[in-house]
């Protein structure tokens, strides 16, 4: 069985997996990190969303054996020990999850268009969110969540 | 210091292990020594059983073990808790609905086998090496040939009828229409769905070997109700040694309400293993297993005066039950349809027919409106067909019919009395929000631009708050639909709350918080609301029908009453007064007239260190439990506006605005119902514009996944524009009507309205449900252009 070494919020962790474990389910299962959430089998939903290198990934649709050697950040490591990130308080300020499900994949997913777009225009957000369904916000919170996190980020 | 009453935006205290990645799904939870199961389901609509081969699965690695109908012999099938009387008494056809298929598969995704090895991957390894030898038969897809007969989906319903049902007097109405200035006749489909929360299903089987108690985790809405219905009514196992929890759960919408096969499955194969078993649904597992939603197939008829009022009407509609009766499959195309149809209106009389038809298909039940979104929507479309068609403003033909405030409380034909509501206020701040009057411009503008603008009103009424139990239990139910709240006041002062209400997103953590604040002064930090977990809380029958603040809510302010006035009594000893001249305020017992005061922390400690106490009259502990059975349903009103820009060249409909006027009633948390309105919304633009579930002929479900059944994304919908009316419902103590589901039973017929006046001017009267690009396309190519005037 191939043995896999990554960085996973900041800690070095290595296993061995099949070649066919998914990432998601080595962060889930191998590494009892459950803040990864499995929504669906297509690729679509977007609940599996960490940061691979920096980039959100969905961890649904790679191996664990391709993030080999990568700096992987989930929902948990987010946060600065009891300080949340001001992605997460603007998710909870501005009402932007129900169920929760969704949310770690879409704070992870809001936090690399921050990084790459400061100021997202609300257009903008919504098309970036083609790869995060919500089935509970109806959006519009989601869509305020971002904008407001992205302006919290900017400082 | 925020307020954090009643009426305040506080932001949700359960939102902190979200956003942390540290919620506690049912698919989070690891169990020592667990093993995996994975079911075998069957790839034909309809298909005797010949045998089952589990030879190779048995020999795959990590294979534990497999289990078929035959090991589920001795249990009985899966209840339904809803009994439909169809007309001249006769009572409807109940065939059974084994745990796993007897002899017979009767839907694509029906359940054959359950395969359990040490892995999941294992599991779904070997359940592909289960070789099932299946004769196919002619599938029954479509409900009018279904009802012709031919092929039957069970034995004991030849032509497929479940029921034939009816309310209201025919003959009565029939010579309404006789006589009526005007008939509007209006055939329509009410789309199939499948729900899809966003957290597919997942039950976990625990067995204490010592103690015989079973364990059952499972994403359910209403853990007591599985309690009951598996305990009592499939596996015999007596209540008390079964327990049934439901952590975070990720969505339910109505889908996690039933008592499926697999939580069966999964605690009886935990016993028989003496290991815990964990079933994980995937997502097309979800299309194939869990209850769709919808579909009835209907004429629908409106009898009008010369004026345009409305004298009668009826209703004939096919609604698909699916292959098994779902838990409350039944009721939904019935008591909670047709008692909606007189909606916000005078209509006298009203006669509807239901057939509930059997199919090949996966089984039907309630999703988020159940019965009402299908009420709402032939209702809201006949009235507009009827405007246009007489010429008469669809704004004016409304007003024309509304029940007047002064006719409050009103009888309706069809059995349900509105308590209170002003359809005028929710109506004229929907039309002002919406710049209604300033429309016509933007469609000029809009023309200019090569686009076709269109604005649509949906005036709609429901009954939620389900229910009060006689009345229900009158129609059918085989339940009781009260709700249960208990308030232990712990020594030091914090408050848990035992609800058997359920938060799968609704936000009862912080909402019922706010009600022990607002009633006792105790700051919400220190208030727990627990919920979901059998082992703890006496009983309760759950979240769905929007009954969480209307009934789950007023037990927990009649059980608050009840500590306060215990409380009063033990005040009134530690101040040396009588409890009538106690006053309780800002959390503070006062002896009235006097600067005498304790502080509610004092009198809690005091109940459980009774030393300055009245032994001789009241027990020590501070703790009540109040059932509440609601006097009602309770009736949330509104009017959705929409307006859309279309492209006549792609057929694309953009939402260009969208507002919602409502009526909930009291609202506890504005934030919170706001989100409610907003999901709701989006659901039933998702059916409007983008859902639909499809069979073809042989019933292979061809949407079966995020490829191909359309769910709404962000950038498919607006943002939206909301404001409450207040009519408190005048049968309860909060005076709350709930607002789960109004958005998705509202928001369908307005936007098919809009899209309906868009295309006026090319002849279209109507448009089916999803009226995606490609039908509006049509309907404009097809149509004919009326020349502009």
């Amino acid at each position: 069985m191939p043995k896999v070494s990554m960085t996973i919020n900041g800690k070095s962790v290595s296993g061995e997996v099949e070649s066919r474990t998914l990432l998601v389910d080595f962060l889930r299962e191998g590494q009892r990190l459950t803040g990864t959430h499995v929504g669906c089998d297509t690729s679509q939903c977007g609940a599996c969303v960490v940061h691979v290198n920096g980039v959100s990934a969905k961890s649904c649709t790679m191996l664990a054996v391709q993030a080999d050697g990568a700096d992987v950040t989930t929902i948990e490591g987010l946060a600065n020990g009891d300080d949340l990130h001001p992605m997460q308080a603007a998710f909870r300020e501005n009402h932007g999850l129900q169920c929760g499900f969704c949310t770690p994949g879409m704070i992870m997913s809001a936090v690399d268009l921050a990084k790459r777009n400061s100021d997202p225009s609300e257009t903008e957000i919504r098309e970036w969110l083609e790869g995060n369904i919500c089935r509970c916000t109806g959006y519009h919170n989601i869509v305020k969540s971002i904008k407001a996190g992205a302006q919290a980020m900017r400082g | 210091m925020p307020d954090t009453g009643i009426g305040a935006a506080v932001r949700r205290k359960e939102d902190f292990r979200f956003i942390k990645g540290r919620g506690k799904y049912t698919d989070d939870i690891v169990l020592p020594n667990m093993t995996y199961a994975a079911f075998v389901r069957s790839p034909h609509a309809h298909a005797t059983i010949n045998g089952i081969d589990s030879s190779a699965a048995e020999a795959a690695e990590g294979f534990v073990a497999v289990l078929t109908a035959a090991d589920f012999a001795a249990f009985g099938g899966l209840p339904c808790g809803w009994q439909v009387i169809g007309k001249n008494e006769e009572p409807m056809i109940e065939p059974k609905h084994p745990i796993l298929a007897e002899g017979k598969v009767r839907h694509v995704g029906d359940p054959v086998a359950v395969v359990i090895a040490e892995t999941k991957a294992q599991a779904q390894a070997a359940a592909e090496l289960v070789s099932v030898d299946y004769t196919e038969h002619d599938a029954v897809i479509d409900m009018t040939a279904a009802l012709r007969g031919g092929a039957s989906v069970h034995d004991e319903a030849p032509n497929n009828q479940c029921y034939d049902w009816e309310i209201g007097d025919r003959a009565v109405v029939d010579a309404e229409f006789e006589k009526a200035h005007h008939v509007t006749t209006l055939e329509l489909i009410n789309n199939r769905l499948v729900p899809n929360a966003m957290e597919p299903r997942c039950a976990i089987g625990d067995y204490d070997q010592a103690t015989g108690e079973h364990t059952l985790y499972s994403t359910t809405q209403n853990p007591h109700v599985i309690r009951l219905l598996m305990g009592a009514f499939v596996l015999q196992i007596p209540e008390h040694k079964l327990r049934v929890y439901a952590p975070d759960v990720g969505g339910g919408f109505g889908s996690k309400i039933y008592h499926y096969a697999e939580e069966a499955a999964m605690t009886v194969a935990a016993k028989l293993l003496g290991r815990p078993v964990k079933w994980t649904s995937d997502r097309t597992e979800a299309f194939l297993s869990d209850a769709h939603a919808r579909d009835h197939v209907t004429k629908v008829e409106l009898a009008l005066d010369a004026d345009g009022k409305f004298l009668a009407l009826r209703e004939f509609t096919l609604a698909n039950m699916g292959a098994y009766l779902s838990t409350f499959a039944p009721s939904i195309p019935t008591y909670l349809h047709a008692t909606l149809l007189a909606g916000q209106y005078t209509t006298p009389v009203i006669y509807a027919e239901v057939k509930a038809v059997f199919t090949n298909t996966v089984p039907v039940d309630a999703y988020r409106g159940a019965g009402r979104p299908e009420a709402t929507f032939l209702l809201e479309r006949i009235v507009d067909k009827a405007a246009s068609e007489m010429g008469i403003d669809p704004i004016d033909i409304r007003r024309k019919n509304f029940i007047q405030p002064d006719q409050f409380p009103y009888d309706t034909p069809v059995a349900l009395t509105y308590d209170t509501g002003d359809f005028e206020a929710v109506l004229s701040s929907g039309l002002a929000a919406s710049d209604w009057a300033g429309f016509e411009a933007r469609r000029q503008e809009a023309a200019s631009r090569g686009k076709l603008r269109g604005i649509g009103i949906s005036c709609y009424i429901e009954a939620c708050g389900i229910a009060p139990s006689n009345v229900a239990g009158a129609l059918g139910a085989r339940a009781g639909l009260y709700e249960c709240a208990t308030v232990r006041v712990n020594p030091t002062g914090s408050i848990s709350v035992l609800t058997g209400s359920h938060s799968h997103g609704q936000g009862h953590e912080t909402v019922f918080a706010q009600l022990v604040h607002e009633k006792l002064g105790v700051d919400i930090e220190s208030v727990d609301i627990v919920h979901g977990d059998t082992n703890k809380i006496p009983f309760g029958m759950g979240t769905y029908g929007s009954r969480s603040i209307a009934v789950g809510g007023v037990a927990l302010a009649n059980a608050l009453d009840k500590v306060v006035s215990k409380a009063t009594k033990i005040a009134a000893h530690l101040m040396e007064a009588s409890a009538d001249d106690i006053v309780f305020e800002n959390g503070a017992f006062k002896v009235a007239g006097t600067d005498k005061e304790v502080g509610f922390g004092d009198v809690a400690l005091t109940a459980y260190v009774p030393h300055n106490y009245p032994l001789e009259e009241l027990e020590p502990g501070l703790e009540e439990t109040a059932f509440y059975d609601p006097k009602n349903f309770t009736f949330p009103s509104g009017s959705y506006i929409c307006e859309v820009e279309i492209d006549p060249d792609t057929g694309v409909t953009d939402i260009v605005s969208f507002h919602a006027s409502d009526d909930f009633g009291n609202v506890i948390n504005p934030m919170i119902v706001e989100g409610q309105v907003h999901g709701g919304l989006v659901q039933g633009i998702g059916q409007a514009l983008y859902e639909n579930t499809t069979y073809d002929s042989n019933g292979q479900l061809v949407s079966g996944s995020y490829m191909d059944y359309c769910m709404p994304r962000a950038d498919d919908v607006p943002n939206f524009t909301i404001d409450h009316q207040v009519t408190a419902c005048t049968h309860n103590v909060l005076g709350v009507k709930g607002c789960g589901e109004a958005g998705a039973i509202g928001s369908p017929p307005a936007v098919i309205n809009a899209i309906v006046n868009a295309l006026k001017d090319y002849g279209v009267e109507h448009i089916d449900m999803p009226a995606t690009p490609a039908k509006v396309w049509a309907a404009i190519h097809g149509g004919q252009k009326q020349a502009a005037e």
